[in-house]
């Protein structure tokens, strides 16, 4: 006898496909279809009227504010001022200069990703690129027309800030978090009143410090600009968190690494730079984005020691006579572009963390 | 090397000398060139500005102050405006954070997903936006007094603020704070006594609804007796503007509701990789030991989620507190703003004022941070 196996039943209709996801997962139970009643009804009210303010009823052509006639947004004013919002002051001329700056950063990124070779290139490239960076925007070189920092605005400016405070906090905090390690008493308790004081204090009172006080601390003739003083206060500040950042990652190293370094030979710098740091960061990377989240959103506070970042540029042409009561569009468009980079950052330390728990198994 | 350099100790306190030195003589160059730069420049120094009038004026003020007070007077405003704001925010944000990381947690996929998109949008935009957002667009479209929005004749919304009732403590007030008091106690006590006949004979004692009870009855029995000696100061229409009542000024709002709406998401992340990181198999053995829902969450799976999510939330309020200091930009009177802002362009007086509101703010961190000791202590898990 053969039994050949009848096929199983199809599960009832109530329990396969969109049918049984929404009995599941939003009418399970009296409550739950309560909450899905108060879920629907939240965005009732919020997305339709943003819709049509945003999209249906909004202004996209046109040159001035007498365009803008429908509801909705007026986002001719966004439109116009676009050069001001990306670049702030900087001469209409001379506007190919930062654009290529932008461009050649991206293409390093792009380069750096699929580069497979030393990191000694890459590290000349850090150095590099900055000097590139300043004698293309500043100029004074190869024919090119000075143009002053305080010209510099916009989303220019915040880049500049986020990228030049990232890029200066790392090896300050790697130090800091080094000396607060450190079994010598002196250096220790240097760097923990430097990092715990800094932590204690919010950031404007800093940056207060650093366009106000600054200043008196050098013999006079020494100047330096608003942005040089904008950007000591931040890096100063991020470095006390980037050293909290890299402390944690130290205290999920194995005591045996440093027995094993030590069996080795391998002297004190030689034993962090070569065993303990690369370890220790690599753990704390996901924390480290984190922290430069916060700084990149920390750049906005800029503005309120008269610096013109991105935020600033929409607050001053928002009370443009022509643009008078356009703070919402322009608000709207910050904040869109804010998120766009903040939460691309936030995914990219979420990845980073699978990646990194991944390669634990092995 | 010479011999004596190989040796690890007399390494070390030559690496210090030098530290130390360098940093002595850092420090003596700069107050060399700063005292030389203040004589330059005829700035004063010392803390005398402290007892000097200050002679301008303060838009909100919980305690009486005007022009002709002292600097001093001026960082006493300051600072009690920023601790108030900072109360407030600290109590909004943390209802909002629950609410929210409930949501998160929740099983209905809608509120779920609503939840994650307010987290995601709102932790992602510099709290100084919201701020400025708030009082430049949501609060200017406000309408004028004339027009104010009625909410139950109780309360109005204009364009000058939120006009409230005021409770007013008339004698024989301190009969129903007496009753709080002895409400409290009650429930201290009778909350020891039920933990004690629990762990002796296992009988539970609805403590959470004894002690609501107490804490309504007693005051309410309070302030029938004292003879109703709680009223309410309504605001109401007189001339131009509203008199009487509490007030809270667009300033407030704005830095209040954006200060909030920015630090509940990150209480509701806190409160959901609380409750997460608690295993799943401590929840199946809630279950299978037959405890209800309600029973798993409030015996089981919040003690062990609280220990995790609070200490983060404290320092979410911590940085509420330091994130106040932002309504410079907007121009709310706390310790920033005319601390550190008018009073130090009327001094000129930088490097004291901004050593005093740095103090300020450190001292109230090293605050939170032993209040954050106490809990880890205290929460610590007692292993025998």
């Amino acid at each position: 006898m053969v039994y050949p196996p009848k096929h199983s039943k199809e599960p009832p209709v109530l329990e396969r496909g969109a049918i049984a996801w929404i009995r599941h997962n939003l009418l399970s139970s009296p409550f739950n279809i309560a909450f899905t009643i108060l879920g629907i009804a939240i965005l009732y009210m919020v997305i339709p009227p943003f819709i049509h303010w945003a999209f249906l009823d909004a202004t996209f052509v046109g040159h001035s504010k007498s365009d803008c006639t429908g509801d909705g947004a007026c986002w001719v004013f966004v439109k116009e001022k676009l050069n001001m919002f990306m670049f702030g002051f900087y001469p209409q001329a001379e506007l190919y200069r930062p654009k290529i700056v932008i461009v050649s950063l991206l293409g390093l990124l792009a380069f750096s990703k699929f580069f497979k070779g030393r990191g000694v290139i890459k590290l000349a490239l850090i150095i590099i690129f900055p000097l590139f960076a300043f004698i293309m925007l500043h100029g004074g070189y190869f024919g090119m027309p000075i143009v002053e920092t305080q010209k510099w605005g916009g989303l220019l400016l915040t880049l500049v800030i986020a990228s030049v405070g990232i890029v200066l906090s790392f090896p300050i905090g790697i130090l800091l978090s080094l000396g607060r390690q450190s079994k010598l008493p002196i250096i220790k308790s240097l760097s923990v009143f430097y990092i715990e004081f800094v932590r204690g204090v919010p950031l404007i009172t800093v940056l207060f410090m650093a366009s106000v006080v600054l200043p008196l601390f050098f013999p006079e003739g020494v100047n330096f600009d608003k942005l040089a003083r904008a950007l000591i206060g931040i890096t100063l500040f991020e470095a006390a968190y980037v050293a909290e950042n890299i402390r944690s990652g130290f205290q999920a190293i194995p005591k045996g690494q440093y027995e094993a370094a030590d069996a080795l030979g391998l002297g004190y710098w030689q034993k962090m730079g070569l065993v303990i740091l690369p370890q220790a960061i690599r753990i704390t990377i996901p924390n480290l984005v984190g922290t430069f989240i916060s700084l990149f959103k920390d750049t906005s506070l800029v503005m309120i020691i008269g610096l013109f970042d991105l935020l600033a540029m929409v607050t001053v042409t928002a009370n443009d006579r022509d643009w008078l009561g356009m703070d919402t569009e322009g608000y709207v468009f910050v904040a869109f572009v804010f998120w766009i980079f903040t939460f691309s950052m936030s995914r990219y330390s979420k990845y980073l963390e699978k990646k990194l728990d991944t390669s634990k198994g092995r | 090397m010479p011999a004596f350099l190989r040796d690890e100790k007399v390494r070390g306190i030559l690496y210090q000398l030098i530290t130390i030195t360098l940093f002595v003589v850092f420090l003596f160059y700069i107050a060399q060139n700063t005292s030389h730069n203040i004589e330059q420049r005829g700035i004063k120094t010392g803390f005398g500005f402290l007892h000097s009038t200050a002679g301008f004026d303060i838009t909100e003020s919980p305690i009486e102050y005007n022009p002709s007070d002292t600097h001093l007077r001026v960082f006493e405003v300051g600072l009690l405006n920023t601790l108030i704001v900072s109360a407030w925010g600290i109590f909004l944000s943390s209802l909002l954070g629950l609410i929210i990381g409930v949501g998160r947690l929740s099983k209905n996929w809608l509120i779920n997903k609503i939840s994650a998109v307010y987290i995601e949008t709102f932790r992602n935009i510099p709290v100084l936006l919201q701020i400025l957002f708030w009082y430049n667009v949501v609060l200017a479209m406000l309408p004028s007094v004339r027009q104010s929005i009625d909410i139950f004749g109780v309360f109005y919304i204009n364009n000058r603020g939120l006009f409230m009732p005021k409770p007013v403590f008339q004698d024989g007030a301190s009969i129903v704070g007496l009753g709080f008091v002895i409400a409290f106690i009650a429930i201290y006590f009778i909350s020891k006594w039920a933990k004690k006949r629990h762990e002796e004979t296992g009988q539970p004692f609805p403590i959470f609804i004894v002690s609501l009870a107490i804490l309504i009855i007693l005051p309410l029995i309070a302030y029938y007796l004292a003879g109703k000696p709680v009223t309410f100061d309504y605001p109401h229409l007189r001339g131009f503007n509203f008199q009487g009542g509490k007030t809270w000024t667009p300033e407030f709002m704005a830095l209040l509701f954006a200060l909030s709406i920015y630090t509940a998401t990150f209480i509701a992340e806190a409160i959901r990789s609380g409750i997460e990181a608690v295993p799943k198999g401590q929840k199946e053995a809630a279950r299978s030991l037959g405890l209800s829902p309600f029973q798993e969450l409030r015996l089981v799976v919040l003690p062990q989620a609280v220990r995790i999510a609070i200490p983060s939330i404290i320092n979410q309020y911590l940085n509420l507190i330091k994130n106040s200091s932002l309504a410079a930009a907007i121009g709310y009177p706390e310790l920033v703003t005319i601390f550190a802002g008018t009073s130090l362009n009327q001094t000129g007086q930088a490097l004291e004022i901004l050593l005093i509101t740095m103090l300020t703010y450190l001292i109230i961190s090293l605050f939170v941070s032993l209040i954050l000791n106490w809990f880890n202590a205290k929460m610590k898990i007692k292993e025998r």
